[in-house]
């Protein structure tokens, strides 16, 4: 990186300069590493390599949503999934999943965790970022050091579940929430943000009387948004696909979350009855709709936040992985 | 370390800051007195204490948990009134107990298969994406690419057995061709291939974003200079394309080397009952089911134990042996 940097800042010597000047947007038909434009046969190569891999990405999913939305008969006919519903659309699978059963009750639990973890996470992280960068405080270097040396290993299974235990949170939600809430590697990317922020901002606050959480409520997280933003959604995709700690933790099914029930339903597979949907039996969609449909509805919220997560991760992930 | 510290000013060491930037401290502060530094200080420290409780409790309190893996650890009695039992939960380490060697090897079976075969997949992927002429269809190819990393591992392990189990898309399609289903989902000879194209297809696209952005940071002269010299295309990316991503292979190396002792868990627990434990049990897998499951708390704390200690070396070492190499590494100590 620093060596673009470095060259970029020269002027071009060689006689390309539009070609230069349009590179950092990559909008326009060159080759990001500046290689010579490839031949006809490479690039039909290329292209056939990336429809194959774009394909072996999109078609589970429409086949997915396809099955979810199809007819029973069409369902039946093709013995399973389907990959276009061609026989009519049909929502059945989605009204019985929604009328307050076991799926109904495992989205509220997520989005809960989702919500109330992420809100959590993301205080803690951003007031932990702050107060680390913070220098020459108290305690300052022994925080960081403890944070840092935490990234290096992994206390261990049966020891953190017998903490959780201790903590009386076994068969509660906070299980889920209150462990991984503070990510040290977040809480490093956040401090580097706060440390952007130029000395001079802050010590005119202060000498107009600011207190350090007016500097922090006022200066410091406005200035950070994005990066919030972007760890808020990587916490909240995080909580909402939190499926191992959930099955570690908790073991009454009434607090499961959906992707507990994806697992149990859709993974092994067993049968749902009318009695865990709410609906009755003779309206029963047959079960690889129904299925598909939870499939469909725990990926949703993915797909909504993704834009705004691609439009700021590789920034994000940058970052991090310059610093390992 | 020194030149990515100044252009990111991403990692600063502890020992860079205290001397990095006087400005930001209050005057004299290093000659006060600990009670007025705290008497200053501490609307900042209240801000720290709920994110370091919470990294105390769960990342460095647990430590202490590990006291059982020397424990006939009962639950009921407590980690208080549970027998010493010195080594002996270790013993099976040692001894050589089956099932604990099967989980290992396994585990590092998996793991060589992953970096022979997940690991180099972002790195052709991304070469090939480079080498698109369209920056637009380049875009979209990666917006797809991506994508599977944000699903959960219950919905990956969904997606592919919807598409490849009995009733699946694939077995669909050879029926109404007439030809004969195949069983992937299940079948415990292809368990390992299995694993590795749901990790190719969850995280390839995700690493690429790296690779992508080293080769965008290649110094464009090279090429200039290799094409005057009338180096080809292929010529150009042996010798400059890869020798240019090599300290980010070497970095994400030792990273995986690090983590060799875990593959998969998740992904595995998933897909354990369908194919048995014999080719699907690893040492995270073992420790769950022998400890939380099985309830030989100590046996499974000592696996854990070790596994996370020989995980910290391997780190440590890789590490080392990049500084011999010349190479950046994770980091510098």
């Amino acid at each position: 990186m620093t060596a673009t940097r470095h060259h970029d800042a020269r002027p071009a010597t060689t006689g390309a300069p539009a070609t230069r000047a349009a590179r950092p947007r990559r909008k326009h038909p060159i080759l990001l590493d500046g290689q010579p434009y490839p031949k006809l046969p490479e690039r039909i190569g290329n292209g056939i390599a990336l429809t194959v891999i774009s394909l072996l990405v999109i078609v589970p999913f429409i086949s997915i949503v396809s099955t979810s939305i199809s007819t029973p008969e069409h369902v039946i006919r093709s013995g399973g999934m389907v990959l276009f519903p061609s026989g009519g659309v049909d929502f059945t699978a989605y009204e019985s999943i929604f009328t307050g059963g076991v799926v109904t009750r495992a989205i509220q639990v997520s989005a809960f965790i989702t919500i109330v973890g992420t809100a959590l996470a993301l205080t803690l992280t951003a007031t932990l970022g702050w107060a680390l960068s913070r220098r020459g405080t108290v305690g300052n270097r022994v925080m960081l050091l403890l944070v840092l040396v935490s990234l290096l290993f992994n206390p261990g299974m049966i020891p953190v579940y017998l903490v959780v235990q201790q903590f009386g949170l076994l068969n509660t939600l906070w299980s889920v929430i209150v462990p991984t809430c503070v990510s040290a590697f977040n809480v490093i990317v956040v401090r580097s943000f706060f440390m952007n922020i130029p000395a001079e901002v802050m010590d005119s606050a202060r000498m107009d009387g600011a207190s350090e959480w007016q500097i922090f409520r006022h200066i410091g997280l406005p200035l950070s948004k994005a990066v919030l933003a972007v760890i808020g959604l990587f916490y909240g995709v995080g909580y909402w696909n939190a499926f191992f700690s959930a099955m570690l933790y908790i073991g009454d099914s009434s607090l499961w979350p959906l992707q507990l029930v994806l697992r149990t339903y859709v993974v092994q597979g067993v049968p749902m009855g009318a009695q865990d949907l709410g609906t009755a039996a003779e309206a029963m969609p047959p079960q690889t709709t129904i299925q598909m449909a939870i499939l469909v509805i725990s990926i949703i919220p993915i797909l909504c936040v993704y834009p705004f997560l691609q439009k700021h991760f590789a920034k994000g992930v940058l970052t991090g992985a310059v610093k390992g | 370390m020194d030149h990515v510290d100044t252009t990111t000013r991403a990692l600063a060491t502890p020992g860079r800051d205290g001397s990095d930037a006087p400005a930001e401290r209050a005057p004299g502060h290093r000659r006060t007195p600990l009670g007025t530094r705290l008497a200053h200080d501490y609307p900042v420290l209240l801000l720290a204490v709920p994110g370091m409780l919470i990294i105390l409790a769960f990342q460095y309190y647990p430590l202490l948990g590990n006291v059982i893996a020397f424990q006939d650890y009962q639950p009921y009695l407590g980690i208080d009134k549970s027998l010493w039992v010195g080594l002996d939960n270790f013993r099976i380490l040692v001894d050589g107990d089956p099932a604990f060697l099967n989980a290992l090897v396994n585990t590092l079976i998996l793991t060589l298969i992953q970096v022979v075969f997940v690991f180099p997949a972002p790195i052709i992927l991304a070469i090939v994406l480079n080498n698109l002429v369209s920056g637009r269809l380049r875009q979209t190819v990666q917006s797809i690419v991506y994508l599977p990393h944000f699903l959960s591992w219950v919905i990956v392990v969904a997606i592919f057995q919807q598409m490849l189990g009995g009733a699946g898309m694939i077995n669909n399609w050879l029926r109404s061709t007439g030809m004969e289903p195949f069983h992937i989902i299940g079948n415990a000879d292809l368990f390992r291939a299995l694993l590795t194209s749901q990790v190719i297809w969850k995280d390839t696209g995700w690493t690429t974003i790296l690779f992508l952005a080293v080769i965008a940071g290649i110094d464009r002269s090279l090429y200039e200079a290799a094409s005057a010299d009338g180096a080809g295309r292929l010529r150009q990316m042996w010798h400059i394309t890869l020798p240019g991503m090599r300290p980010i292979i070497v970095l994400l190396l030792i990273l995986r080397l690090g983590d060799s002792l875990t593959v998969g868990f998740e992904q595995i627990i998933l897909q354990q009952t369908a194919v048995g434990t014999h080719v699907s049990e690893v040492l995270d897998t073992y420790v769950y089911n022998n400890g939380i499951i099985g309830g030989q708390w100590g046996v499974a704390a000592a696996v854990g134990l070790a596994k996370g200690v020989v995980g910290l070396l391997l780190v440590l070492g890789a590490n080392k042996l990049a500084h011999l190499f010349g190479e950046e590494g994770v980091y510098r100590a």
